[in-house]
């Protein structure tokens, strides 16, 4: 059974604004969603939803076979949030903020695992420091630390790495990696489709309140797959040949590399026609190599598809 | 019952009062001698006794319940604002505890503190008056029961305020007057007529005058009546409180 299944989930905002347009989802234990989609999607209304900050207006949801509204405590129990905006108490001590969400959660106190939750997210040096004191970066690291303090076994990361440098981001996605090997089942939201791609088993696509495809990362690659062929010119060419018209080649400004895409999981890839014509044209290649498409490349061309 | 949460919520709300110790105490303290000084010494030396109690005497219950409505009221609506205010309400609103159990911590947390205060104050008095308290267990009832629905009220206060004009606006408008026009510094059989009966209106006088019977045993109106609005208010209070949660009014969109 899923860990969190959403049923046909809609949201209207007090201001009359359809933030979920009867969302659908099913999440297994122990893998990683990531959910992808522009600004304003209702990825972070979606999370909220979830975890009881916004009331929905019809559906159901269900966190480990309990009801989100008529079994509430057993449901948010499972859960640990990483929200979107750093919202923490600047006076408070990262110690005490930790041990208070511990306790929100209903968990008797552990000095030890808090230790060692914060010594895994590198916070342990600055325990008794006060959250103001803190660098942006530190300051979400508590949110995480907030967030496992409780032990969950489903956690939200709502873009857990935005602002984050590069150093930090690795080191982010080590934890999550960790936090999986642990068997916690981990739904993030991100801008970065390299994130995605590097840390998600699945990925979902949400525009307009409404998910438009939630697929395994590889087989969402692999279907919507594009591959481009690079021929490398041994000799520059000014124009492409007319006899090459029907393959949509791209010649670069310098005229030594002609790009040519196929799908991978078309019947022919046109690849063996397409040397040959090359070489009756006379063009003489010096290299050849193939690019995949990118996530990033099919996730602005469904976004798009939807607008 | 969530136990932990209601513990977690409580020591939290008391900490953010310990690490502001100094002004915690200091504040209370001052003002209250400031009054001893301008009614006690000042306007006592015109009014001897009231009900046969000395004038600096008669005013002790009075400055205390000003104190300690004023803080429950401030201590409650802060603590609930402030999640609000700076976002970190979504822990609150996320985690496996029902309203009751935020209500317990927070509106706990104010009291304590009220109570703390009113203690000092009352501690602080003892410096300057002859004071004798014919009835301790009820004058520590009344202030309990003060403390309490006082901070119920902050409580809702600090759910509906949306900004910091909104939650000042209540305690200046509302509950300053009707604490100074309730018999703090003055019985109410001083009064003309018209106004005696215009008072009987205001709630705060029958705490006041409960609380000082606690202290002198003279009461302005019977107990019966004082013990009746207190218990009146408390209800009214938990009433909204419950509703706001039941709707969800200000806090869950
Ligand atoms: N409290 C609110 N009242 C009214 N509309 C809201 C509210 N919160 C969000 N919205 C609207 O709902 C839509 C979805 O917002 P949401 O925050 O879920 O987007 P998002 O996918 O998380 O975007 P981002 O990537 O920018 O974080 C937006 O159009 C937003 O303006
Ligand atoms: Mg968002």
């Amino acid at each position: 059974m899923a860990i969190l299944n959403v049923q046909n989930v809609t949201k209207t905002y007090d201001s009359g604004f359809q933030a979920l347009k009867g969302v659908s989802l099913d999440i297994e234990e122990g893998e990683i969603l990531a959910l992808l989609g522009p600004n304003g999607a209702g990825k972070t209304t979606l999370i909220s939803t979830i975890c009881g900050i916004t009331s929905m207006s019809d559906g159901a949801i269900t966190v480990g076979g309990h009801d989100i509204q008529s079994d509430y405590r057993a449901a948010r129990s499972l859960i640990g949030l990483v929200p979107q905006e750093i919202s923490l108490e600047p006076f408070e001590t990262v110690e005490n903020t930790v041990r208070f969400s511990r306790g929100l959660f209903g968990k008797s106190p552990n000095p030890e695992l808090i230790d060692q939750i914060l010594d895994q997210l590198s916070l342990l040096d600055k325990k008794k420091s006060r959250i103001m004191t803190l660098s942006g970066g530190m300051k979400r690291r508590v949110l995480i630390a907030k967030a496992l303090s409780h032990e969950p076994r489903v956690l939200f990361l709502d873009e857990p790495t935005a602002g984050v440098d590069v150093e930090l981001r690795k080191d982010m996605w080590e934890t999550v990696a960790q936090l999986k090997a642990d068997g916690v089942t981990i739904i993030l939201t991100t801008h970065y489709i390299e994130e995605a791609e590097a840390i998600a088993d699945r990925i979902g696509v949400i525009n307009q309140g409404q998910i438009l495809l939630v697929e395994d990362k590889d087989k969402l690659m692999q279907r919507l797959g594009e591959k481009q062929l690079i021929v490398e010119l041994a000799e520059p060419a000014a124009v492409i040949p007319p006899a090459l018209k029907k393959y949509n080649l791209s010649l670069n400004d310098a005229g030594t590399q002609l790009t040519y895409s196929y799908d991978t999981k078309g019947e022919r890839t046109g690849i063996t026609t397409l040397l040959n014509d090359l070489q009756a044209a006379g063009l003489s290649m010096s290299d050849l190599n193939t690019q995949q498409s990118s996530l990033e490349d099919i996730f602005v061309g469904m976004v798009k598809e939807t607008v | 019952m969530n136990l932990q949460a209601v513990k977690a919520i409580y020591i939290y709300e008391m900490s953010r009062f310990f690490r502001t110790l100094m002004q915690s105490f200091i504040s209370p303290v001052i003002s209250t001698s400031l009054y001893f000084v301008v009614f006690g010494t000042a306007i006592a030396s015109r009014i001897q006794e009231v009900e046969g109690v000395s004038y600096g005497a008669f005013i002790v219950p009075g400055l205390i319940m000003l104190s300690v409505m004023t803080q429950a009221t401030s201590n409650a609506s802060f603590g609930i604002y402030f999640p609000k205010f700076i976002g970190t309400i979504y822990e609150l609103l996320s985690a496996p505890i029902s309203f009751f159990e935020v209500v317990l911590g927070y509106v706990g947390a104010a009291a304590t503190k009220a109570f703390i205060i009113g203690a000092i104050i009352l501690a602080t008095a003892f410096l300057f008056v002859d004071l004798e308290i014919q009835y301790p267990l009820a004058m520590l009832a009344f202030l309990v029961m003060t403390c309490l629905s006082f901070s119920l009220l902050g409580f809702i206060i600090g759910i509906w305020a949306q900004n910091f004009e909104q939650l000042q606006l209540i305690p200046l408008i509302v509950i300053t007057p009707l604490v100074f026009l309730g018999g703090s510094f003055y019985s109410v059989s001083m009064l003309p007529p018209i106004w005696q009966t215009i008072t009987l209106f205001n709630p705060v006088v029958y705490l006041i005058s409960g609380f000082r019977w606690s202290f002198f045993g003279h009461a302005d109106v019977s107990l019966g009546m004082s013990l009746g609005a207190i218990g009146v208010f408390t209800l009214a209070c938990m009433g909204i409180i419950w509703w706001i949660f039941k709707t969800g009014y200000r806090i869950r969109q």
